[in-house]
């Protein structure tokens, strides 16, 4: 019979009460296929990761090509050097950009900043190297660790930038106008009181960024370039986790495959360690607020 | 803030508000620097490619030519592998998010919702090389191996399941890409679903509706514009993506029917290319890949701000 919505038989309302429950069934399944390759590429990662990661993993040069052996002690070492010149680029400028978004731009210019801001988030990240290499790398003739920290560095200005504004806000204005009314200088107000106060949920805006920045590959490639010694000389390219993932994975050699499996592995749990402080740091902020 | 009273005229000492006056300049150069970048983003990409631009014109976006040997270059191929791919993984992420994010507003028990949605935070927080070399040594065997024989077994009198199975393909770019931009269409959508008011619900509760006819008409209906602007979000990421293309799509300039063939991105050209450029020409060729992919990237993500700003009137959709 044929159903119609003007005359609700049993037969068209079970029908209905199917047709939600095949629906709900449906997302459900939805839901498990999306965090699905989560669990896939974890499993992958500590098994073929795990197997490979040994004592000289972490104390190893690579070895030369068709030698068995060696480990990524540069690339981890390189790693944490980027990231350290992706803080000093990137956090002042963010966090003074966040400051003034704050604390003194009119409602219509941040509109506009902050418009900027999600639009230089969306550039692909493979355009940074680019950029970054016709600016440090051309002028100085060569690869370096400087331009490799530049470019992660500016990625992580609109990121850094917009946190701190929200947690900025979130400082009551109660707390400026009590030192403004004791003749604090305003910008003593906001270095000394608000930031302070704030401090937290911007430390937290760092780490989230440098989370996110940790695993670029493409920003490196033109940069940074990657290097198979120690790197004792930042005006010379460095060695990167992900540049040497990368390198390792799409040579022909098992080995290599192994050990870009292992430095997959190191990188993932950096950026877990990362995600994990941002966590209890952010956890913190909310019983304490 | 703008509403904040001026320091009293009593207590500053004079001479004492230079530092106050430097410091809100210095904060506002920082500010200002964003719009410097994407002026300078912009302008470098374009100086870089100036050779480029002059010897090929605009013939250069639809020349399927790609040669450095003879020093002729196309963009064509590109576009296509860029387009593609990242449609092909819209296909499979957008209604697989918007049903997560409907599961997730709607459906699940609280207890549920939250290690759900921490679980999809952490494959936003999966790198992208990670995610090349799981497809490389994971995905793309069993793709070789099953899904594509499948496909062709059953689907092979379609143009786009024909051809020569290497696994490295655009497929394999359009699901990996898929997978990549997933959690960001997820939480935007969510975010979306979330605004819509309760109220629209429990309206449509109260005519008698069944819960997917509640989604239906109250939840989806009233969200379809935001969900546009998710969906658009994606494509704009989806088009920037490197490392994971790069390694799965088989790098090879060619435009092809088929989704089993392998393909090649405006993102991993670079990649794969920068390096080895040998001539003037065929660097700033390349540059005038990156310029389109930066003035393509940039427009669909100013849109996808417009589409989920309007969406959501003044409460700002946190997109990060």
């Amino acid at each position: 019979m044929a159903a119609s919505p003007y005359l609700p038989t049993e037969q068209f309302a079970r029908w209905r009460k199917f047709k939600s429950s095949a629906v709900t069934a449906v997302l459900v399944v939805c839901a498990l296929a999306v965090i699905a390759p989560l669990f896939l590429v974890i499993y992958f990662l500590l098994v073929h990761g795990a197997s490979s990661l040994d004592w000289n993993f972490f104390t190893q040069l690579p070895k030369p090509t068709g030698e068995v052996g060696g480990g990524m002690a540069n690339a981890i070492v390189g790693t944490i050097m980027l990231l350290a010149m992706a803080t000093v680029v990137g956090v002042p400028i963010g966090v003074l950009g966040g400051i003034y978004l704050a604390e003194y731009g009119s409602d219509r210019a941040n509109d506009w900043l902050r418009f900027a801001a999600d639009v230089l988030n969306g550039v692909p990240s493979i355009v940074w190297g680019m950029v970054v290499y016709l600016m440090l790398v051309v002028p100085f003739k060569t690869f370096s660790a400087y331009a490799g920290g530049v470019a992660l560095g500016l990625m992580m200005v609109p990121l850094v930038m917009r946190t701190t504004e929200e947690v900025l806000i979130l400082v009551p204005q109660s707390y400026r106008e009590a030192a403004l009314a004791l003749g604090v200088a305003r910008w003593k107000v906001i270095v000394v009181i608000v930031v302070r106060t704030a401090l937290k949920g911007i430390a937290t805006g760092v780490i989230v960024a440098l989370a996110r920045i940790a695993g670029e590959t493409a920003p490196l490639l033109f940069t940074a370039l990657g290097n198979n010694f120690w790197n004792h000389n930042l005006k010379e390219p460095i060695a990167a986790l992900p540049l040497q993932i990368f390198a390792y994975a799409i040579s022909p050699y098992d080995d290599w495959h192994r050990q870009a499996w292992a430095g997959a592995l190191v990188l993932m749990a950096l950026i877990l360690a990362l995600n994990i402080t941002v966590r209890v740091l952010s956890r913190d902020r909310n019983t304490t607020n | 803030m703008s509403t904040l009273p001026s320091t009293p005229s009593v207590l500053p000492k004079p001479g004492s508000r230079a530092p106050d006056i430097a410091f809100k300049w210095i904060a506002a150069a920082a500010a200002g620097l964003i719009v410097v970048l994407i002026v300078m983003v912009g302008w470098q990409l374009y100086a870089g490619s100036r050779l480029a631009l002059a010897k090929f014109g605009p013939g250069f976006l639809w020349s399927s030519e790609w040669d450095p040997v003879l020093d002729k270059y196309g963009a064509l191929p590109f576009i296509f592998g860029t387009l593609v791919s990242s449609l092909l993984a819209l296909l499979i992420a957008v209604p697989l998010g918007v049903a997560t994010a409907l599961f997730l507003t709607e459906l699940a028990p609280l207890r549920l919702r939250q290690p759900i949605v921490m679980a999809i935070e952490m494959l936003a927080a999966v790198p992208s090389v990670i995610f090349g070399l799981w497809g490389i040594f994971v995905l793309i065997p069993w793709l070789r191996d099953y899904l594509f024989v499948w496909l062709k077994h059953y689907f092979g009198y379609l143009p786009l399941f024909q051809g020569p199975i290497y696994g490295v393909s655009m497929m394999a770019a359009g699901i990996i890409v898929a997978i990549m931009i997933l959690p960001i269409i997820t939480s935007i959508s969510r975010e979306i679903l979330r605004s819509v008011p309760n109220l629209q619900r429990e309206a449509a509760y109260a005519l008698g509706a069944t819960r997917w006819e509640v989604l239906k008409i109250a939840v989806l209906s009233y969200a379809r514009r935001g969900l546009f602007g998710a969906a658009v979000l994606g494509l704009g990421r989806a088009l920037g993506e490197t490392m994971a293309v790069t390694m799965v799509i088989g790098n090879r300039p060619q435009i092809s029917a088929s989704l089993f063939a392998p393909g090649y991105t405006l993102a991993s050209v670079i990649a794969n290319e920068f390096t080895e450029a040998t001539s003037d020409l065929y660097l700033n060729s390349l540059f005038e890949l990156g310029l389109v992919l930066l003035g393509v990237a940039i427009m669909v993500n100013i849109a996808a701000q417009i589409m989920l700003k309007s969406m959501t009137g003044s409460g700002p959709i946190k997109v990060n």
